[in-house]
């Protein structure tokens, strides 16, 4: 059953009067007969985490906010801009609505006055799209003043990015959304806090997937919700699947799912017959690799199963690499990414993207020396943990599970060169 | 032209304005603005978006560089940003990017010597399970092959002879 991704079951969701005729805003409306702590603890009981990335649990985050501060904000988190993930935009494009409610009973859970949806600059037609949708809403009294007649007032607004993965860092975004370089911020204060969040008020960050969420625990409960998938691990998520399977997309699935059933009943099995399945980055080019083997398969596709194979499910963002990949290649491919994305604001960041691929660049031209590897290595772990933001991380990550999963695939480009 | 005083921006320019708390959020909105009427944000558009905002120059130009999608030099008319991140990659981008350029007989960056056609390679775009892509104009064009491209260039060339279509 899908909870997100509704346009594949039912046509024209994207239509306003279609959307209410499918028990659209009737979460709002619950929402706005409770009182803003009641919508928190309800969120809190369904053990919903943030889909962005982190999986930090939502209601939690949203009960950080300080009731008392007179101006409170909500910045919607669509800068999709994770390698491999392609999930945000299907939701945007085909379920809209439902991001908008959600970020509504978000709102008012917190009692901001403006939501922001934070686009990243490529998702130009669906900010139009959005626009056309919050004016519809705005017509019908679902935006804007005493909302649906309960005094509570909130305006929504889109703002576009211009291509910057690191605006899809809460602190980085915030600063953009000002109209500052998109850089991060130093912490604390964090967003949730006075002086921390937009306009150094009180900010909710979440990503478009969580809030998409947010109005089915309001119509059918927190257990519902908290039915579906794994202990720590609750509701659906979309799975996003590319390289090489015979069916990449989007795919919506419980919780605890294996990485089996989704890359062979769902994602149709290896693209070529003859070519088996070696690797895969589960959480796009942020997220340690792993083998593609048996034990891995197995293993059930949530939060704390991942960290038992060395990985993590972050945005799941699943691209599979069959036997012909060359895992020096993705080494250098995802090292250029950050590279190009690292905002320069810490040294390590800035400095260490720029020689690791360089120093790639040597080993896949076949220039490079056994002390290249370990170079590279140790140039990733010198980044690991010491910059403002996880980019820093992130960058590091690729060099370091490559190394030790695949050394093979290091050793026969330095040892060819003799 | 320009964009102060300008009856085709003015109904944006006022709404960017008024949907933030301060002036300056609205310098990426109004950037977009700038390079929709020159076609590149180019220094009379950095200098009017100061004005407008009531900032420096410097501040507006130092947004503009931060960012892959405002350009700091002109552009063909036909603006083509290539996916070759990894899993486009997977899927033959960096083949299909590099018969491009070969095809309009372009560098990286570089722009079609009839002007019509700059062709870039950019980072994610969030298409993965439809690659190769491409982003022409800020609007996608997703699985594509080399027939398929060229049928769509002939198309914009046709069209180029048209209409204008500057850039967003």
């Amino acid at each position: 059953m899908h909870i997100l991704l509704r346009g594949r079951e039912i046509a024209n969701i994207k239509q306003l009067d279609v959307y209410e005729a499918h028990g659209g805003f009737a979460g709002l409306k619950k929402s706005l007969a409770l009182k803003p702590s009641e919508v928190i603890d309800i969120v809190k009981a369904s053990g919903l985490r943030g889909r962005g990335g982190a999986g930090f649990p939502t209601g939690v985050k949203w009960s950080f906010i300080p009731q008392h501060e007179p101006i409170k904000y909500v910045t919607v988190n669509a800068d999709e801009s994770e390698t491999g993930t392609f999930k945000d935009r299907e939701i945007m494009e085909e379920n809209p609505y439902q991001l908008i409610e959600g970020s509504l009973i978000c709102a008012y859970a917190i009692q901001a006055k403006a939501v922001y949806i934070y686009l990243r600059g490529e998702f130009w037609d669906i900010g139009d799209q959005l626009d056309a949708c919050i004016e519809a809403l705005r017509e019908k009294g679902y935006v804007g003043k005493n909302i649906m007649g309960s005094g509570y007032d909130c305006e929504v607004y889109t703002h576009l990015g211009a291509g910057a993965y690191i605006c899809g860092e809460e602190s980085a975004l915030l600063n953009s959304l000002e109209g500052y370089l998109g850089q991060p911020r130093v912490r604390p204060p964090f967003p949730a806090q006075k002086g921390g969040g937009l306009y150094k008020e009180a900010t909710v960050v979440n990503n478009v997937e969580t809030l998409a969420n947010v109005p089915f625990i309001l119509t059918d409960g927190a257990e519902a919700f908290k039915a579906i998938g794994t202990e720590q691990s609750a509701g659906n998520k979309i799975y996003c699947v590319s390289g090489h399977v015979k069916k990449p997309g989007n795919y919506e699935l419980s919780m605890g799912t294996t990485f089996r059933e989704l890359l062979y009943e769902h994602a149709g099995g290896p693209l070529h017959e003859d070519r088996p399945f070696k690797a895969m980055l589960p959480s796009g080019g942020s997220g340690p690799i792993v083998p593609l083997t048996d034990e891995v398969l197995d293993t059930p596709m949530s939060y704390e199963d991942a960290e038992k194979i060395g990985t993590i499910i972050g945005s799941a963002s699943i691209i599979i690499m069959d036997e012909t990949v060359d895992m020096t290649w993705v080494a250098s491919k995802v090292t250029k990414f950050f590279k190009h994305e690292s905002c320069g604001k810490c040294t390590p960041c800035r400095e260490g993207t720029y020689w690791l691929d360089k120093v790639i660049d040597r080993i896949l031209d076949g220039r490079g020396s056994p002390d290249d590897v370990k170079r590279i290595a140790d140039v990733a772990e010198n980044m690991a943990g010491t910059t403002l933001c996880a980019l820093g991380d992130f960058a590091a990550n690729p060099i370091i599970h490559t190394i030790r999963h695949f050394p093979d695939d290091f050793a026969q480009h330095v040892q060819a060169q003799g | 032209m320009a964009i102060i005083g300008n009856p085709k921006y003015e109904e944006r320019i006022n709404h960017h304005l008024a949907k933030y708390e301060t002036k300056r959020s609205a310098v990426m909105p109004l950037l977009y603005i700038a390079q929709e009427e020159y076609g590149w944000v180019n220094p009379e558009g950095i200098k009017e978006v100061a004005q407008i905002l009531n900032l420096d120059p410097t501040q507006v130009k130092s947004i503009a560089g931060f960012y892959t999608m405002y350009s700091e030099k002109p552009k063909g008319k036909y603006w083509l940003q290539v996916c070759t991140d990894l899993p486009c990659a997977l899927k033959g981008a960096d083949e299909f990017h590099a018969w491009l350029k070969e095809e309009l007989q372009v560098e990286e960056g570089g722009t079609s010597a009839d002007g019509m056609f700059t062709v870039e390679h950019v980072m994610c775009l969030a298409a993965c399970d439809k690659a190769p892509m491409l982003q022409c104009n800020f609007h996608y064009v997703e699985n594509l092959d080399q027939d398929k491209m060229r049928d769509l260039l002939s198309k914009w060339r046709q069209e180029a002879a048209g209409a204008s279509n500057g850039h967003r």
